[in-house]
């Protein structure tokens, strides 16, 4: 590891995980947070914490508070938990508007009704100009579990592979507002709370193995956490991964591949073979949802690793991302 | 830019049939060779599209690449890279460069490292993108760190333009363009060479034109193929150049008809002579090549960070880490996988060399790639 903090090593990829594993799991190490699960599991409780430093703070499709609150909601949701209490920190920056302070606050109102949740405690703490970048907000939730024994280190080759809808728009978005480029007004974060669909999708009795939301690292580091949680290979057809074309456009024209950008409301499914046609049927009537896909299935070829197939036959391994992919999103 | 323009750029170009098409014909074409070619893609660009799209699985056992040394990241020698690190920690300074060039370590550390060290260094998308930079920092000395081969060096050249017009009081250069057609001579050159036709970069000649690489048909013998970095474009390439092996034909060809004509655009070309000229440069692995770099034109010394910050800049010549073999992959006398800290001392998040930092670098693309094969 390098002897000072670089960008790369927030980058939800590669080098992120040595940094947790080589000084946070060391530190802290216990059974709960070694699961490495987008909550913890306690009980019949899941609980979360995420941090979020966006920049810009406002961009197409959301803003920092929905991302705050989704992003937390979205985490209890992935262990088949229902959001019901949130705490809510800021650090502000001196001199930040107020008036931007109150659309991000309405913004994060308006989410928590669509979760159902509620902030219970917070915290305030302003800092001189130039500690911090306008404003972090941090979230913690607590969620009724409804459905248990989700989990990533159960993936088997009795599962295939879905993801709810198009990938990488949030990342492309976010770059687009910060390089400047002018896309095609259409281009829009996926920012949306994921427990309606999750519910959706129990409530039909779907057979979920694991489910996690493609955050930092993209879906390329969901699968690879997947493959090497669960010991299994996990073959991916790329012809069927859902891209959007202003999201393939961002890509070739800046060398990104979809599969590293970050999302804030697509999630990885694996279910049991026999539950799929369902599962995309329920996904489908969702809005955002129109290009939900099966996109892969789980074998043994080569354990721990993600490959990605071709369609005029040749192979490739999926790699988890690394380095600084993009410069800081989220 | 509307998606749908960009969208045009790509599509079908990946398309399977037409593909597998041509990894049909290229294997009966190929049954026809009395010897395994080994074709050098020149460019970095190429090389990843050949590992990111399996290209080497589709084709047959006597048909082969050699990867060239066509990335401005990975032949960048040290002591370039340590004047951008003492650039970026001088006072006022932010310093600005393209992509991948903040990862490359230099004898210090990286740019990366620099910055997390508290230097101001900024990465961008096209040098004009500095102009903006100044302007929002007018107490401040932007220093432009240009890299690149043809293709991006017109930019530069742009960039200075507006300086120069726009008395853009806050702006300097740090001039580390190359060319291409001198290093495919230094590598012929050299006896050991096993190179038999080369993939040449379509961008470089989108700018330059075919006509720089007429002398390699002509005067060494060796087939050039103009080629686009799309799957569909590279398999057409090779099976053209296959095609000139079974006919026996020795022959500069473009496949890459969408943009490249003979002389390239004149304009660019035009504006790249008034304010740059011809230099020798130090390739990191190939070593001095004459004339194969561009500076700064004396009139323009003012502009010239290399020249106002000559006090503090490094000057002695820094060699590659004594295990690292880029010098030999760059040749194409070795593939990566034959360097003994291919994967394990050097990977992507710790480069050792060159080849391993860039995304388009030859040990990168099979470290990420090329594991199945
Ligand atoms: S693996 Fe690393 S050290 Fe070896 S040749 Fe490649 S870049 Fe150099
Ligand atoms: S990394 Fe090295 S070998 Fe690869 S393209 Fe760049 S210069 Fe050439």
């Amino acid at each position: 590891m390098t002897k000072t903090i670089t960008l790369a090593q927030g980058n939800g990829g590669e080098e992120n995980n040595d940094l947790i594993k080589k000084v946070f799991y060391k530190a802290f190490k216990n059974e709960i947070l070694e699961r490495s699960e987008d909550a913890a599991v306690i009980g019949n409780l899941a609980m979360t914490t995420d941090s979020f430093t966006v920049s810009p703070l406002f961009f197409a499709g959301a803003d920092i508070g929905k991302l705050a609150v989704c992003g937390t909601c979205n985490d209890l949701a992935m262990m088949g938990a229902k959001p019901k209490y949130l705490t809510c920190s800021v650090i502000i920056e001196e001199g930040f508007e107020v008036e931007s302070l109150e659309r991000i606050v309405e913004s994060m109102r308006a989410e928590l009704a669509i979760n159902g949740a509620v902030v219970v405690s917070g915290d305030t703490k302003v800092v001189p100009k130039g500690s911090v970048d306008k404003i972090f907000i941090n979230t913690t939730g607590l969620g009724e579990i409804v459905q248990a024994g989700i989990s990533s280190n159960n993936v088997s080759e009795e599962d295939v592979i879905l993801i709810n809808r198009d990938i990488g728009c949030h990342g492309a978005t976010i770059f687009a507002a910060r390089e400047g480029i002018e896309m095609s007004s259409t281009l829009r974060s996926d920012c949306n709370s994921l427990y309606p669909q999750v519910k959706a999708l129990l409530d039909a009795g779907v057979e979920i193995t694991a489910m996690r939301d493609a955050t930092r690292g993209g879906v390329a580091a969901v699968l690879n956490e997947w493959a090497r949680q669960s010991d299994v290979c996990i073959e991916v057809d790329e012809e069927k991964l859902p891209i959007s074309d202003e999201v393939k456009g961002i890509c070739e024209m800046l060398g990104f591949e979809a599969t590293a950008l970050a999302n804030e409301g697509t999630f990885v499914l694996a279910i049991k073979k026999g539950s799929a046609a369902k599962a995309l049927e329920i996904l489908k009537s969702f809005e955002v949802c129109a290009m939900a896909s099966v996109v892969g299935e789980v074998t043994q070829k080569y354990p721990k690793k993600v490959i990605l197939k071709s369609p005029w036959g040749t192979s490739r391994f999926l790699e988890t991302p690394n380095g600084e992919l993009l410069p800081r999103i989220c | 830019m509307s998606s749908l323009q960009l969208k045009d750029l790509y599509d079908g170009f990946r398309d399977p049939d037409v593909i597998k098409g041509y990894q049909k014909v290229i294997a009966t074409d190929a049954q026809k060779l009395s010897r395994t070619i080994n074709i050098m893609e020149v460019c970095g660009g190429h090389t990843h599209t050949i590992m990111k799209y399996g290209i080497l699985q589709l084709l047959p056992e006597n048909i082969k690449f050699v990867h060239g040394p066509g990335c401005p990241v990975c032949i960048m020698p040290k002591e370039r890279i340590d004047h951008a690190y003492v650039l970026s920690q001088q006072p006022n300074v932010i310093l600005v460069t393209l992509g991948d060039m903040i990862k490359v370590p230099g004898s210090n550390g990286s740019l990366q490292d620099a910055r997390s060290k508290g230097s101001d260094v900024r990465f961008v998308y096209s040098p004009l993108d500095c102009l903006k930079i100044a302007k929002e920092n007018p107490d401040k000395t932007v220093i432009f760190f240009a890299i690149g081969f043809e293709t991006t060096t017109p930019m530069t050249a742009a960039l200075l333009d507006t300086v120069i017009k726009e008395d853009i009081p806050n702006i300097l250069l740090h001039l580390n363009h190359v060319t291409v057609p001198e290093p495919m001579r230094a590598l012929i050159s050299d006896e050991a060479c096993i190179i038999d036709a080369f993939l040449g970069p379509s961008h470089v000649s989108v700018i330059s034109g075919s006509k720089i690489y007429e002398e390699f048909p002509r005067d060494w013998g060796k087939p050039v193929v103009v080629s686009g970095f799309e799957p569909v474009d590279v398999m057409q390439s090779i099976s053209m150049i296959v095609k000139q092996f079974i006919e026996n034909r020795c022959e500069l060809e473009v496949e890459y008809h969408r943009a490249v004509s003979r002389e390239g655009n004149l304009k660019a070309q035009a504006m790249v002579d008034k304010y740059f000229q011809k230099v020798d440069f130090r390739w990191r692995g190939l070593g001095d090549i004459p004339q194969s770099g561009l500076g700064l034109r004396a009139e323009y010394d003012k502009y010239n960070a290399e020249k106002i910050y000559d006090a503090v800049l490094p000057k002695e010549e820094i060699d590659d880490h004594k295990l690292c073999i880029c010098g030999d992959i760059l040749k194409g006398k070795a593939s990566p996988p034959q360097c003994s800290i291919f994967g394990t001392a050097c990977k992507p998040t710790s480069p050792v060399g060159s080849c391993m930092v860039s995304s388009e670098g030859a040990c990168s693309a099979y470290y990420k790639y090329g594991n199945l094969i």
